[in-house]
């Protein structure tokens, strides 16, 4: 079963099966949006609020996501499969690494 | 004796969310060992080629990253001297005892500047490489995966740069090695205790404490490729690789285990001695620093961190 996720900041549209996690949905045919990190569920750059639709989530590191969070239905895009289409908002970034200005 | 103070990257304890994935991770793809398991819920695993009885911990966490790093010391008495020289840079040291780590002997632990924990011991129950130390064979048999030989370094990511650097080399007596630098600002240093080309590198980053990879040595470039092979039929999450860094000259390939804390193995680095210069790399050459063929830096090596 595969259902459609749509990323509300870009309206960027992509689909995803049942057995995949939203990044490995996202990349498969080389749609952007969600930053991509670690896609285990450690880094916390795919940290997205899902607005709306049915989904099944594993263990994230609580350093990125809260248990009050979670239920508030923020989750890392690596942990999280659909049960219906998707409607999310991007929350994470990927961080950059501190060069100095000349 | 050549070898004095201290000797080399001990072991490493990482935060895992699954100890079952991420022992089939280290175990079966990476080729290491279990070597014990404790109340704690804490599983110890060696490379093949190490002699004491583990160089990893994975510790069942609701979080990822470094719980902490651990360098061996030569003696006892370099354990004693080093807590001293510790303290007398200013940063606290405590004592963890003998056994809390299954095997390892008292620990002197404390938080470097730049927010990560690292402790030194001297002794470790040593259990053998797996191969007899009268005639050995090159290798032993039955090792899984990508038969890691030795867990060889780890890059942090920390805040307080200089004062993690000027810790390492004036109060642990680790050399400079290799660095980037952007005009006088230092971004990165590789620092050694020996004759390896780094021990413990850093980042200069915002955060404290964070851990970019932990490292563990592979035989050769063509086992550089089989790992890249295993890292696609197991469905492992590639970052960057395979490629050459120029830092280091190492061949290697990066990874994230099922935690997201990311991997290295590499081979075929370069190496130094007390008396070989410091390498330098200039912040406008830092893509070829990194990645020497493509010369492209990759936002996600560069800023994703456990």
């Amino acid at each position: 079963m595969s259902y459609k996720v749509t990323i509300a900041d870009t309206g960027e549209e992509f689909h995803c099966r049942e057995l995949q996690h939203l990044l490995a949905g996202m990349q498969q045919l080389g749609k952007k949006g969600i930053p991509v990190g670690c896609r285990s569920g450690g880094c916390g750059v795919c940290k997205v609020r899902i607005t709306s639709g049915e989904y099944q989530v594993k263990k994230m590191s609580r350093d990125h996501v809260s248990e009050q969070e979670e239920e508030n239905g923020i989750a890392l895009a690596c942990r999280v499969s659909p049960r219906s289409d998707i409607q999310l908002q991007v929350l994470g970034h990927l961080k950059k690494i501190v060069t100095p200005k000349k | 004796m050549a070898f004095t103070g201290i000797m080399r990257p001990g072991h490493v304890q990482l935060r895992v969310l699954d100890i079952d994935e991420a022992l089939t991770h280290y175990c079966d793809n990476m080729g290491l060992i279990e070597t014990d398991r404790d109340d704690q819920g804490r599983v110890y695993l060696k490379c093949w080629d190490e002699i004491d009885k583990f160089s990893v911990v994975l510790e069942p966490s609701d979080r990822a990253g470094m719980d902490h790093m651990a360098f061996k010391v030569a003696t006892e008495q370099d354990l004693s001297r080093f807590e001293s020289r510790v303290k007398d840079f200013g940063v606290e040291t405590s004592r963890v005892p003998a056994g809390e780590l299954n095997g390892c002997g008292e620990r002197i632990s404390f938080i470097a500047p730049g927010g990560h924990r690292f402790d030194l011991y001297a002794q470790k129950e040593q259990i053998g490489n797996s191969i007899p130390t009268t005639n050995p064979s090159p290798w032993p048999e039955g090792i899984k995966g990508m038969k890691a030989i030795r867990f060889d370094h780890c890059l942090l990511y920390g805040n307080d740069h200089d004062e993690t650097v000027r810790f390492f080399t004036e109060a642990l007596d680790l050399d400079l090695a290799e660095q980037v630098v952007d005009g006088d600002v230092q971004i990165a240093a590789f620092l050694s205790c020996g004759y390896k080309a780094h021990d413990i590198a850093f980042i200069r980053h915002e955060e404290p404490g964070k851990l970019h990879h932990a490292s563990f040595l592979l035989g050769s470039w063509e086992q550089v490729l089989r790992a890249a092979d295993i890292i696609s039929m197991k469905d492992i999450p590639l970052d960057v690789g395979p490629t050459r860094h120029g830092l280091t000259r190492g061949m290697t390939i990066y990874y994230y285990d099922p935690s997201g804390n990311r991997n290295e193995v590499f081979a075929e680095d370069s190496y130094r001695y007390p008396d070989s210069p410091v390498l330098t790399w200039e912040a406008d050459n830092v893509g070829q620093a990194i990645f020497y063929h493509s010369r492209v830096l990759v936002d996600s090596f560069m800023g994703v961190v456990s």
